[in-house]
């Protein structure tokens, strides 16, 4: 069963914001093995001219996760998760994520299109300041196989 | 005091790592609670065969953060990377038992702009031999 379209290009501005946590980035580096300092050590980061520690490239993932599960796990979008294979995922920051931060999500499905039997979901967060300031934006595919793949 | 390097100091072709990661049921476990992706085929077999899958693979974005390391780890400040994106094109299974699976991960820089003073570095990960990224590439904004 194919999505709503009805869901397609509206924003779902998500009204809990993500506060960035110092041991959130140290978690996440150990989960990848990391040690690199700006990672662990404030003070490393501060005099590599950063405000607290930074977040690794891809930490967008735990911010966007409520936003984007709120409108994913919508029974009215009609998502069968169980069909749902992670296409693609890119992450683009107009200024390092750090510790300390606010932010706020606004998800957005892009698009729906259907390939050879597959469903393509093409999906964007915005992540702003609470000024309203763009920081980044996560975007992502996901393809809903269909019942003959 | 910036850590990255210098524009000058870097050419086209530079290689990046190798770096050689394992992927055991413990780093999966960290992941899923460090990401908050708590997707259950990455955890239990009987969801995993519920969905046709053979066994318990790791996180697409788990790869993808392994791969982001190879970037990392060259440019000294995760700060300097604008841009980080990849395609999922094959699964990383990961066994019970002590070994994991091993990811091979290398990096090459593929363009530089001098103007923006930024390095355009192609990331690619294989397992058994195989790719399991594709298109991987960051945009690292140079000192």
């Amino acid at each position: 069963m194919p999505v709503d379209p009805a869901f397609v290009g509206k924003p779902f501005p998500y009204p809990m914001s993500y506060i960035v946590g110092v041991e959130k980035i140290r978690n996440f580096a150990e989960a990848i093995g990391d040690d690199n300092p700006i990672y662990w050590d404030r003070a490393a980061a501060r005099s590599a001219g950063h405000p607290d520690l930074v977040a690794p490239p891809t930490f967008g993932v735990s911010i966007i996760t409520r936003a984007q599960d709120e409108v994913l796990f919508n029974p009215d979008l009609g998502l069968d998760y169980s069909r749902v294979v992670h296409g693609d995922q890119r992450f683009v920051l107009r200024r390092p994520i750090v510790a300390g931060d606010e932010l706020f999500c606004t998800f957005f499905v892009d698009s729906v299109r259907m390939v050879q039997g597959n469903e393509f979901l093409g999906l964007r967060t915005e992540m702003a300041d609470p000024d309203g300031e763009l920081v980044g934006t996560v975007f992502g595919t996901l393809v809903v196989r269909g019942p003959d793949a | 005091m910036s850590l990255v390097p210098a524009f000058e100091s870097v050419s086209v072709g530079d290689k990046l790592g190798p770096l050689t990661m394992t992927i055991d049921r413990a780093r999966l476990i960290r992941y899923a609670g460090a990401s908050s992706d708590f997707n259950r085929i990455h955890w239990s077999e009987s969801t995993a065969a519920s969905v046709g899958l053979t066994g318990i693979l790791a996180h697409g974005m788990l790869n993808m953060a392994l791969a982001g390391r190879i970037v990392t780890d060259w440019a000294k400040d995760p700060g300097a990377v604008k841009e980080f994106g990849t395609r999922f094109t094959r699964p990383v299974y990961v066994p019970d038992d002590a070994v994991g699976a091993t990811v091979e991960f290398t990096g090459v820089v593929a363009a530089l702009d001098p103007e923006a003073r930024t390095a355009r570095v192609t990331v690619t990960a294989k397992f058994n031999g195989q790719t399991v990224l594709g298109g991987a590439k960051a945009l690292v904004q140079l000192s």
